[in-house]
């Protein structure tokens, strides 16, 4: 354990603290403890054997026998040992960790909604079918867009869905096309997506500014570009303020624009993709819009565009009967088919429109312009002893580079884990790729004023201790209750199970 | 705003920190003519109790009370409260994914008994941190078959879901996928082997069953297995109802297993958020697509737990990863981890054994009545069955839901050729009174016009 | 680390090394640097064809991916089984632990290569040394 007269100790935001060890659930199996009680059978029990035949299973899965307080207290345990929103600032750059509200668990959960099954009878669903039309209107109006779907379960998902959208309309033209441009600081998923669903990459290097080049993508764009994906603001955080003029120089050759909504929560209320030439996009529930990570998912990834990409949205499309009612429609023969089964994670709609509606139109508005305010306000009080690689505004993001601190070897990712010792998750490291060591931080509207002073005063001590201590740095994290962990023996030699000592017979 | 921790006061301070006169001049970055300039058209800001009565309102004409008999790979099962406890700890369910190992290893740990727990219900050797279902699940199985084998084409059941089968397609669709789709047994309702074996080519990568299969029907998958391998295509099967896994055997012929794990624990939700896993046999691991956590040592000799394995993955490879997922099913998944230590070894046999036999006399209760029978009685079946009735499911189901009973679903949408059957699920969740409720109901045919 | 006098080099950092026909491949020192420790290697199979300048496999460590160009046209005849449970090695002894094996079609492919001098100004051009 580290101390030192500058070090986190003094700054009030952690103080040691035990946490309870916790071996694996089957470790402290034993049998014929057991946590569970079925009610007793009121049809004539079966036996198995007989009605399975060879089909029966002749030996038990080694699942662990446990009580239910080993149960509770080992997820107890588990849990104390995780950051969370909960306790504190996540400064990750594009991933919007904001407060997911305890509201949004509590409607998610309501009988009627959380135990329907998704094949019930339309006139047993108007409930939840309602939810849906809301949450469906509520997205279309703060993204400016015409037609909706929100069945992708993801973000990644859900460009899966835009790009195939894109695809089918260019197919309606005639031609598919062959190509997608992406910036060179786009997010891993887009380029991905882009070879899944059948097209080639071509890279589009940014400018000096961290933006779209317009001469370099005029030159590039040709007949047989599909689509150009665009993040904005960008991965630096930065509005693409000639945006207007890059879809223009799209549409010009029939391609299309397609954004990446991971960075929506610098928008929303302020501008509306559809008003400034974004033919689709999608948005990330899980970040905007306040669903929770849950230690990595689910999310929901829900895509929204023009009116002339309707016809090929995934089947089924809410629909309105005459007399108000609402069901599920098939019938559509342009559709891309679907994406996944069923609707989408509902779950997620519910919490997502929990959130829209404990906003209202002040409160989203609001909500944005803290977010900027508060990426902003870091930019002023670090910008001094990080180096700042674009001097172009910022919007909710800033990213800095560890060009100052790389001159005493002290890279990105120490200065990510020396800032765990401080009590934070670190930010996020080394992306985008064209800021060389980048620091990306994005604190979203949640942070207070106290717990951003904690993170600007936790940042300056650092870069003080690379300048006169830089070995603290490079070795960290010390306070935590594993050191920095062995990926090298973890990919060389994978163990992605525990695996019993002896098994009783063989399958 | 409530969930804004600034005071006006605070605001101002920081614009002078910064140098900004207004708000606005922080956003003077987008042009003019780009900005929305009015409020948005959404509904007025609610107060929490306002929140709650909304929702509360659509729940209630959602209606509830209503018994169920649907299946169809959404399955109601009961949920252990210590579930819901748990995972809204606010250090599951807002934490973030767990790249930074050394402040997550509660969720890594918790994903690696996951892990574990699936790889011995399917037999398979490694399984992954979940997939985001079961539908999506499948079709990735394929893709990674066509890694592993360098071969570009699928066979798939007819007795896949449909709607796991339309996802394929999509998947498909700008791939140059083909697949066959081989038909069913009309005795058994199994895969028609002599039709599968003459569909399999040196050209197929993946052979995809479901078992138990749409019609509730578990698939003799050695016999399966055999074919696929005799051509050196992988058998891929993938498992909708997780909860057989109790008291069926598992497929350990299979080369992947794709697993929906939304009976274990997972609210049924009108159909999401659920929990995909593939599992696989060893020599796949690195094929397979999705997040995976590995068990290794920190600098002290500590075990610990980390992602590993990510070059599979979008953020390195970018257009050459496995896939382009990025999120797990965390949260759901450690619902199924929960799920699965409550019910524990013992626990999910019964449980399974328990769904046996309600499903067993529904099914003898309800193919009792009057102009109604049984379908694929020639095949053991878990949970679920086909019920073949004179009269058109249209006119019943109205019968049953006066009952307020949920019948269950008509399957002539997507096979036409069975005409007026229907598929049924009896979990442990029906009692004995809904089903009886329900046979009578069904027995209640008006009597027929001369 | 010297660069072998008798090997040549390619420009995405392999070696190869000629005993008559057969051209035996490896990756270089600087190569297994940037990397930092290697776990896995993917390699093509033995009889598989290997085209000059186009890629025959990919070297990874746990934060990225490289990868692997053949310098050369020809057919694999062996590949090195112990870099599936010691991927290691290639760290340890780069110039020594080498890939795959090839038959070439045409040995004089190796003078368009660089040589080791040739390779040493390669890389002190691209480090900025």
């Amino acid at each position: 354990m580290t101390t030192n007269a500058t070090g986190p100790r003094t700054l009030g935001k952690v103080r040691p603290h035990q946490t309870q060890n916790e071996a694996l659930l089957f470790e402290k199996s034993s049998p014929g403890k057991r946590a569970y009680m079925l009610p007793p059978l009121d049809v004539p029990a079966v036996d198995a054997a007989s009605l399975l035949g060879v089909a029966k299973r002749d030996q038990g899965a080694e699942l662990p026998e446990l009580s239910e307080i080993e149960i509770i207290r080992h997820f107890t345990r588990l849990s104390t040992w995780n950051y969370a929103i909960d306790l504190g600032m996540y400064p990750l750059g594009s991933c919007t960790m904001k407060y997911n509200p305890r509201v949004n668990e509590l409607v998610a959960r309501v009988e009627g909604l959380a135990e329907a099954h998704p094949y019930r009878p339309d006139s047993l669903a108007q409930g939840i079918l309602e939810v849906i039309d809301l949450l469906q209107h509520c997205l279309l109006e703060i993204t400016g867009m015409d037609a909706i779907t929100l069945q992708p379960a993801a973000g990644a998902h859900g460009e899966f869905t835009g790009i195939l959208l894109v695809r089918a309309w260019h197919e309606s033209q005639g031609n598919p096309r062959r190509k997608i441009i992406i910036p060179d600081s786009a997010h891993g998923t887009n380029p991905a997506t882009a070879a899944i669903c059948g097209y080639t990459v071509e890279n589009l290097k940014s400018n000096a500014e961290g933006g779209i080049d317009l001469e370099a993508l005029a030159a590039q764009v040709d007949s047989e570009t599909a689509a150009l994906m665009l993040t904005n603001p960008s991965t630096i955080g930065v509005f693409e303020s000639q945006i207007a003029r890059i879809a223009e120089i799209l549409h010009a050759k029939g391609a299309l624009l397609y954004m990446d909504g991971a960075n929506m929560n610098a928008l929303v209320g302020k501008a509306r993709p559809g008003d400034f030439g974004v033919d689709v996009m999608h948005l990330n529930l899980h970040k905007t819009f306040s669903t929770p990570h849950g230690g990595g998912g689910p999310g929901s990834g829900p895509v929204v565009c023009k009116a002339f990409l309707k016809p090929f949205l995934p089947i089924p499309v809410l629909v309105q009967d005459k007399d108000g009612a609402k069901h599920w429609n098939y019938d559509r023969p342009q559709s891309v088919g679907r994406v996944r089964a069923f609707y989408g994670n509902v779950g997620m709609f519910i919490r997502a429109l929990a959130y829209i509606l404990a906003n209202g139109p002040d409160g989203l508005r609001q909500t944005t312009e803290d977010a900027v305010l508060n990426a902003n306000y870091i930019r002023k009080k670090l910008e001094d002893v990080f180096e700042l690689p674009y001097k172009t505004a910022s919007m909710h993001e800033v990213v800095f580079s560890d060009k100052l601190q790389a001159a005493k070897g002290v890279k990105t990712g120490d200065i990510a884990k020396r800032l765990i010792d401080y009590g934070f998750h670190p930010y996020t490291v080394s992306f985008p790729m064209i800021v060389h060591g980048a620091l990306m931080i994005e604190p979203t509207e949640s942070e207070s004023l106290e717990e951003l002073d904690l993170f600007i005063e936790a940042m300056r001590a650092i870069a003080k201790e690379v300048d006169e201590t830089p070995e603290l740095v490079k070795t960290a994290p010390h306070s935590t209750r594993v050191s920095r962990l062995d990926e090298v023996q973890a990919a060389r030699k994978p163990i992605l199970r525990w695996a019993p000592a002896v098994r009783p017979n063989a399958r | 705003m409530r969930y804004l921790p600034k005071s006006p006061a605070e605001r101002k301070r920081i614009l002078a920190e910064i140098g900004a006169a207004s708000i606005d001049d922080l956003f003077a970055v987008i042009p003019a003519g780009n900005r929305l300039g009015r409020d948005l058209a959404v509904p007025r800001a609610h107060a929490e109790s306002e929140v709650i009565d909304y929702f509360r309102a659509a729940g209630k004409k959602n209606a509830t009370g209503y018994a169920s008999f649907l299946g169809a790979e959404a399955y109601r099962h009961y949920r252990p409260v210590i579930i819901d406890s748990l995972v809204q700890r606010g250090e599951f369910l807002t934490s973030y994914t767990p790249y930074q190992a050394e402040i997550t290893q509660g969720t890594l740990q918790a994903i690696f008994e996951f892990q574990t727990m699936i790889a011995e219900l399917t037999g398979m050797d490694v399984a992954n941190a979940s997939m985001y279902d079961g539908s999506t699940g499948a079709a990735e199985a394929v893709r990674m078959a066509m890694r592993v084998t360098g071969r570009e084409k699928a066979v798939v059941a007819a007795t896949v879901h449909p709607e796991y089968r339309e996802v394929m397609a999509t998947y498909a669709r700008h791939q140059e996928l083909p697949s066959t789709l081989v038909g069913y047994d009309p005795e058994t309702g199994r895969i028609d082997l002599a039709a599968l074996e003459a569909a399999i080519t040196q050209e197929t990568a993946a052979v995809l069953v479901q078992s138990p299969n749409f019609f509730g029907v578990i698939e003799d998958i050695p016999a399966v297995a055999a074919l696929a391998h005799a051509k050196g295509a992988l058998l891929i099967v993938s498992i909708a109802e997780a909860v057989s896994l109790g008291i069926v055997r598992p497929p350990v012929e299979a080369d992947i297993v794709s697993l929906e794990a939304q009976s274990f624990g997972v609210a049924l939700s009108y159909g999401g958020p659920y929990c995909g896993v593939i599992a696989a046999k060893e020599q796949f691991l690195r094929q397979m697509p999705g997040r995976l956590v590995g068990q290794t040592v920190d600098g002290n000799g500590n075990r610990g737990f980390v992602l590993t394995l990510s070059t599979r993955e979008q953020h390195i490879r970018r257009e050459k990863a496995t896939s382009n997922i990025c999120t797990n099913q965390a949260l759901v998944a450690l619902m199924a981890t929960i799920f699965l230590s409550v019910y524990g070894k013992e626990g999910i046999r019964e449980l399974a054994e328990h769904n046996l036999a309600k499903a067993d006399y529904a099914a003898k209760t309800l193919s009792a009545q009057p102009g109604a029978k049984l379908h694929f009685s020639g095949a053991p079946r878990f949970n679920e069955f086909v019920l073949q009735t004179r009269e058109a499911p249209a006119a019943w189901s109205q019968r049953l839901m006066d009952k307020m009973i949920v019948g269950g679903i008509g399957l002539a949408r997507w096979y036409p050729e069975l005409g007026n059957a229907t598929l049924w699920c009896a979990t442990e969740m029906v009692t004995r009174a809904q089903i009886d409720t329900a046979a009578k109901a069904l027995a209640a045919a008006p009597v027929e016009a001369p | 680390m010297a660069y072998p006098a008798n090997y040549r080099y390619t420009r995405e950092h392999e070696w190869i090394a000629l005993t008559g026909s057969i051209g035996t491949i490896g990756i270089t020192d600087y190569a297994q640097n940037s990397l930092g420790d290697i776990v896995y290697v993917d390699v093509p199979k033995v009889g598989d064809a290997v085209t000059a300048g186009a890629t025959f496999g990919s070297v990874e460590s746990v934060k990225a991916v490289s990868d692997l160009f053949s310098p050369v046209t020809g057919t694999v005849t062996a590949v090195n089984e112990e870099l599936k449970s010691a991927p290691d090695k290639i760290n340890a002894d780069p110039h020594g632990a080498w890939i795959i094996k090839v038959e070439l079609a045409d040995p004089t492919q190796l003078n368009a290569l660089l040589d080791a001098a040739a390779y040493e100004a390669f890389i002190s051009e691209e480090t900025g040394s």
